[in-house]
């Protein structure tokens, strides 16, 4: 049966294409084992780092455990708060991944929504929203994060920053990037628009929002899909580098780029690992979704395959 | 021509009419800018006559001209947090981004184009390759990883180059210079590499693919087979039109380069003015703020604007486009 089910997937295109390729196979293995880790962090990560019992003063700064003063209980090393580094990394992998999807998400369907919308309909409104996203996509999309979570911060007010700013952090990423979808979206639907059987639907009296997004969007994701998962990378980074600059989510969620903020004021006294090993598995979840992501590009769009 | 100019020139005013109304309405309906001015526990006739004497009481739209008007003066008001004036500030920030800004240009152009050109001429040596690799690899590093790497190597473990700041700097009455004293460019090196990092690897791909497809050119050939010295083809006849895109993207990084400062400019504490938008979003000093963003706009929009411009001389489709039309 479980072969059977693998010689299915083995023998479409794609399937054929990623179980050749070396990268995608070792990239999606490494983003699986993080995928898992950060859902389940719970039942991965040896102590809760949130948990103030679990966690004692009297452990801070504990080097990996296979350098000089370090502590097998600690496999790699504690923070300046005592806390286990390897979980404090699973956990802060948790938020950075939540942030990420949620926003590409929001990105995905106000740049869907737009993008289809004025492919289908044309005329003024597509103009407009061309306009936009050609304005915006001249501004660098981390700027534009920068600059949309700095306005929503101080519409909210003060006291309630640490309980919205994850949610501003999502709005203001997705913010920034949404004109690649509305872009992609548009210039599929304008191919897809004058197809059969979408002149067919029309025939048979469908009406407009059914044909847009039951009929053409089904037909248009796979271009989607791949700025997606590239997406998906930025947004981590943007994430991470807004966290970094203390002004992305609170530290009491700490995620990666908070972990790397707090350690890098620790880099002149030596105790290098509270910044390394975040900054580290940043960069391999990053480098992991593009190469997936880029895996994918080849992949799903048979028209490169054939230069 | 004109009817291009025009357009564009509208565009542009356009954008920069929706920023400056949009750090407007944070001005006036972020908080309460009678209280921030006079504080908390002030009389409720002494907040009646500041909230009068400051024109809060007229319509928006004359409230929205009075700030448009300041705007051009080059009035941004007072930080809330410094308070001081906000152009003052930023008067005195910005010799230190666009010093940084201007040498990691150069950077990037210049060692992106040489590197460029050689991976572009050698295409399958083993030096290229390297070189390929680690610009992939400053692809996909966040900034404020290469940032602390660099600070690490250099400042923590060989401790010859300074992590931190601008050095000594020289006042030159409006402007202040860290070119002039070697602690000021020593304090340089490490921020301008992080900032060009990134866009030099453009650059070298941009130039690397653009020599490759020169060097497939019919002209090329023929100068081969007249005998022509190789490195005389190579860097007279096929560089010269491989820089030419490299000039217009030049434009287009300089406005990347100044928003990535804001990420340098924390990692190294330099004290420019990402630095400052960075503190004033931490402290929501208003003013700051809005007045960072109404500048970073007028530099994008102004970007833009040349871009386009040149684009029309440069590419003549737009010209018959906009002839036909």
């Amino acid at each position: 049966m479980l072969t059977k089910t693998f010689n299915k997937i083995y023998d479409t295109d794609v399937g054929y294409s990623f179980f050749n390729s070396k990268i995608a196979i070792i990239s999606s293995a490494i983003l699986f084992v993080i995928f898992l880790c950060s859902v389940f962090a719970g039942l991965v990560a040896p102590y809760n780092p949130f948990d103030p019992a679990t966690v004692s003063l009297m452990d801070a700064f504990t080097p990996p455990s296979w350098s000089e003063g370090g502590n097998p209980a600690f496999f790699l090393g504690t923070d300046q708060q005592g806390r286990d580094m390897f979980s404090t990394m699973i956990y802060g992998s948790r938020i950075s991944l939540i942030v990420g999807f949620a926003s590409i998400i929001f990105a995905m369907i106000l740049g869907v929504f737009l993008g289809v919308t004025a492919g289908y309909i044309g005329g003024r409104y597509e103009i407009i929203v061309m306009r936009l996203t050609d304005v915006q996509l001249t501004i660098p999309s981390i700027l534009m994060a920068l600059l949309v979570n700095g306005i929503a911060k101080s519409v909210i007010s003060q006291s309630m920053h640490s309980e919205m700013a994850i949610y501003v952090l999502i709005f203001a990423i997705g913010i920034s990037e949404w004109p690649q979808f509305a872009r992609v979206s548009r210039a599929s639907t304008l191919v897809e628009k004058n197809k059969e059987y979408v002149s067919a639907s029309r025939i048979i009296g469908l009406s407009n929002i059914l044909i847009m997004f039951k009929h053409i969007l089904p037909n248009i994701l796979r271009p989607l899909l791949v700025i997606a998962t590239i997406g998906l990378a930025l947004a981590i980074i943007t994430e991470s580098t807004l966290s970094f600059l203390g002004v992305g989510v609170p530290p009491t969620t700490p995620s990666l780029g908070t972990l790397i903020r707090f350690g890098n004021s620790f880099l002149f006294s030596g105790e290098w690992w509270i910044t390394f090993f975040p900054a580290i598995f940043l960069i391999i979840l990053a480098l992991s979704i593009n190469l997936l992501g880029d895996w994918m590009r080849d992949a799903l769009n048979p028209k490169l395959k054939i230069r | 021509m004109f009817s291009y100019f025009f357009k564009r020139l509208f565009q542009a005013i356009l954008v920069m009419i929706v920023v400056a109304f949009v750090s407007f309405s944070l001005f006036n309906f972020v908080g309460d800018p009678v209280i921030s001015l006079t504080g908390e526990d002030s009389s409720v006739e002494r907040q009646a006559e500041v909230r009068e004497a400051i024109g809060l009481n007229d319509p928006v739209y004359v409230q929205f001209s009075r700030f448009l008007g300041n705007v051009i003066q080059g009035d941004f008001g007072i930080s809330y947090q410094l308070k001081r004036e906000v152009s003052d500030l930023i008067a005195e920030r910005m010799p230190a981004t666009l010093e940084l800004v201007f040498v990691s240009a150069l950077l990037a152009i210049i060692v992106g184009v040489i590197l460029g050109v050689y991976t572009g001429i050698h295409r399958d040596s083993f030096v290229s390759n390297i070189i390929l690799v680690v610009s992939l690899a400053g692809v996909s590093l966040p900034t404020f990883i290469i940032g602390i790497m660099l600070i690490y190597l250099f400042s923590v473990i060989l401790g010859v180059l300074p992590s931190f700041g601008r050095g000594e700097v020289i006042d030159l009455g409006l402007w202040s210079t860290g070119f002039l004293t070697a602690s000021g460019l020593k304090a340089l090196i490490l921020p301008s590499i992080t900032l060009s990092l990134f866009q030099m690897t453009y650059v070298i791909r941009l130039v690397r693919a653009e020599m490759m497809e020169i060097l497939q050119t019919d002209y090329i050939k023929f100068a081969k087979a007249r005998g022509i010295k190789k490195n005389t083809v190579n860097y007279k006849h096929a560089l010269k039109n491989g820089l030419i895109p490299v000039i217009t993207i030049t434009g287009i990084n300089i406005g990347t380069l100044i928003a990535f400062s804001i990420i340098t400019e924390t990692v190294f504490q330099w004290p420019g003015m990402g630095l400052l938008f960075i503190n004033a979003v931490y402290f929501v000093d208003i003013p700051i703020m809005s007045a960072y963003m109404i500048m970073v706009a007028f530099i994008f929009v102004m970007i833009n604007f040349i871009v386009d411009i040149t684009y029309y001389f440069i590419d003549p489709r737009i010209r018959i486009k906009d002839e036909m039309s």
